[in-house]
């Protein structure tokens, strides 16, 4: 006879439910309305996600049209790499080069639009007191966290955000082929006149945060692994919060839609596809 | 500018074509194949993706190029790299100073961001490149941001940054050396609307020698 706790199905079920309730940093909160810290002027009620995404770690979610989207860098050294799709029709994707292009500018801003590749508005940047963003440089793959960490699987202590895209693509049923040039929040990547790329990685002050607009309903994927130009040595990335509540579709009003032509011509084609 | 069109490249001609103006192309370029693409009448911006042959869920990764080098601009001795971080191809030389890997390719969609919707049914390079890639059965999900060669996309201090006048002129070219097996397929331009092709999309000459 065993003295195991684990040694029958009845203990070993009392012993996985003793471990019910136990609270670490990093997890999702269910439900949402309960999480410790609600975003400000947020009521319980209109929350969908809360979330804090370990270091190496990953999430991705549907969020619908109107969503908000609160993105923190709780302790000043995260690095959230960003996938988004059309979930109605996830052929239609981010497209890092329309949305700069578009909007005739390299860097992301409060009223940035995040374009798709079917000229129109996937997400749409509100507020932002971080202001180091990156849409350049793109994301860690096994190779690049092999040369720098020695490994960089999925399955290992240094995750590369690539691979971490392919889990989450793949529980929506997306897959390599899908993973798309990328934005990282909070790592912040300038160009100078030669082109040359400038790196300011930080580590920054924490709670630094943003929130974005879903324009769309989305699929949203997110990795929080180290920037590719981070020379550190060690894996140096910290947890991020990501926290989503209810709102409502944009108004015709809205500034960020008068923002410029061409944003209000991306917001037309948005609402000429909800016309429906 | 070259004394003729073979100056310079490995000496057995495999390939040589000119793709008219408008038009998409695909083909294989097995590694240490050299491709010249030519500007044969300037400034014609040439809209470029690429695959591994054996496995093309890897492709040209505009990010992981601009990363690994540290620099927005394409040039000689440039290494174009994918999205699993390998080396796919080497540009040789060029007579051009720079290339564009940040302005992506002109849509039908994106166009009416750009200049109104009244352009929506002119041609456009993701119509060209959906198109070569339907011959081996790729698609939509396959798109990713390309290569421009003879573009210029500079990007000032404030962020400012758009497709210029360009720096090309008649003749001038550049050399692309594969690294692995490859599937190249191109758009030639038929952007109308901007300077990227000096309003007046031209063929290129397209040879590939080894």
């Amino acid at each position: 006879m065993s003295s195991s706790s684990t040694a029958d199905p009845r203990s070993a079920q009392a012993h996985a439910r003793a471990m019910a309730g136990t609270r670490v940093l990093t997890m999702p909160t269910l439900p949402a309305s309960t999480a410790p810290i609600l975003p400000e002027g947020v009521a319980a009620q209109d929350m969908l996600w809360s979330e804090v995404v370990a270091a190496g770690g990953y999430t991705a979610r549907r969020l619908n049209r109107g969503a908000r989207l609160q993105l923190t860098d709780l302790q000043g050294d995260g690095c959230l790499a960003m996938q988004l799709f059309n979930a109605e029709a996830p052929a239609e994707r981010l497209n890092i080069a329309d949305t700069l292009k578009v909007q005739w500018n390299a860097y992301l801003r409060p009223g940035s639009l995040l374009l798709s590749d079917m000229g129109r508005v996937l997400m749409s940047l509100l507020a932002d007191d971080a202001g180091t963003h990156d849409a350049f440089c793109g994301v860690s793959n096994a190779a690049s966290n092999a040369g720098r960490y020695g490994e960089g699987d999925n399955w290992g202590p240094y995750p590369n955000t690539r691979d971490r895209f392919l889990l989450a693509a793949a529980k929506f049923g997306l897959a390599r082929r899908d993973i798309h040039p990328a934005i990282s929040w909070f790592k912040g990547v300038t160009v100078a006149h030669d082109g040359n790329v400038q790196a300011n990685l930080g580590p920054f002050t924490p709670g630094r945060s943003l929130v974005l607009r879903a324009e769309m309903d989305l699929i949203v994927l997110l990795a929080n692994c180290p920037h590719p130009l981070d020379a550190r040595p060690q894996y140096a990335v910290t947890p991020v919060q990501v926290q989503a509540w209810r709102g409502a579709p944009t108004p015709v009003d809205d500034p960020v839609r008068n923002g410029s032509p061409e944003a209000l011509r991306a917001f037309l084609n948005v609402e000429d596809y909800f016309a429906r | 500018m070259l004394a003729h069109p073979m100056e310079g490249l490995p000496a057995t001609l495999l390939h040589d074509e000119v793709l008219p103006a408008r038009a998409p192309w695909n083909h294989v370029l097995k590694r240490g194949e050299v491709l010249r693409i030519i500007d044969l009448e300037g400034n014609q911006a040439v809209d470029f993706l690429m695959y591994a042959m054996a496995d093309d869920a890897e492709r040209y990764s505009a990010q992981d190029t601009i990363c690994r080098q540290g620099n927005l601009f394409l040039r000689s001795g440039s290494v174009l790299y994918s999205n699993e971080g390998r080396a796919m191809a080497t540009v040789l030389g060029s007579s051009v100073a720079y290339h564009d890997t940040i302005g992506g390719a002109c849509s039908c969609e994106s166009n009416t961001l750009r200049y109104g919707h009244h352009t929506r049914h002119q041609h456009a390079c993701v119509e060209n490149f959906l198109q070569a890639n339907a011959i081996d059965g790729r698609g939509k999900r396959d798109m990713v941001s390309n290569i421009n060669w003879f573009m210029n996309v500079p990007v000032e201090a404030d962020g400012a940054l758009g497709i210029v006048d360009g720096i090309s002129a008649p003749g001038l070219h550049v050399d692309l050396r594969a690294d692995m097996d490859l599937v190249v397929v191109i758009s030639n331009c038929p952007q109308v609307n901007n300077p990227c092709n000096g309003f007046n999309p031209t063929p290129i000459r397209l040879l590939i020698a080894a």
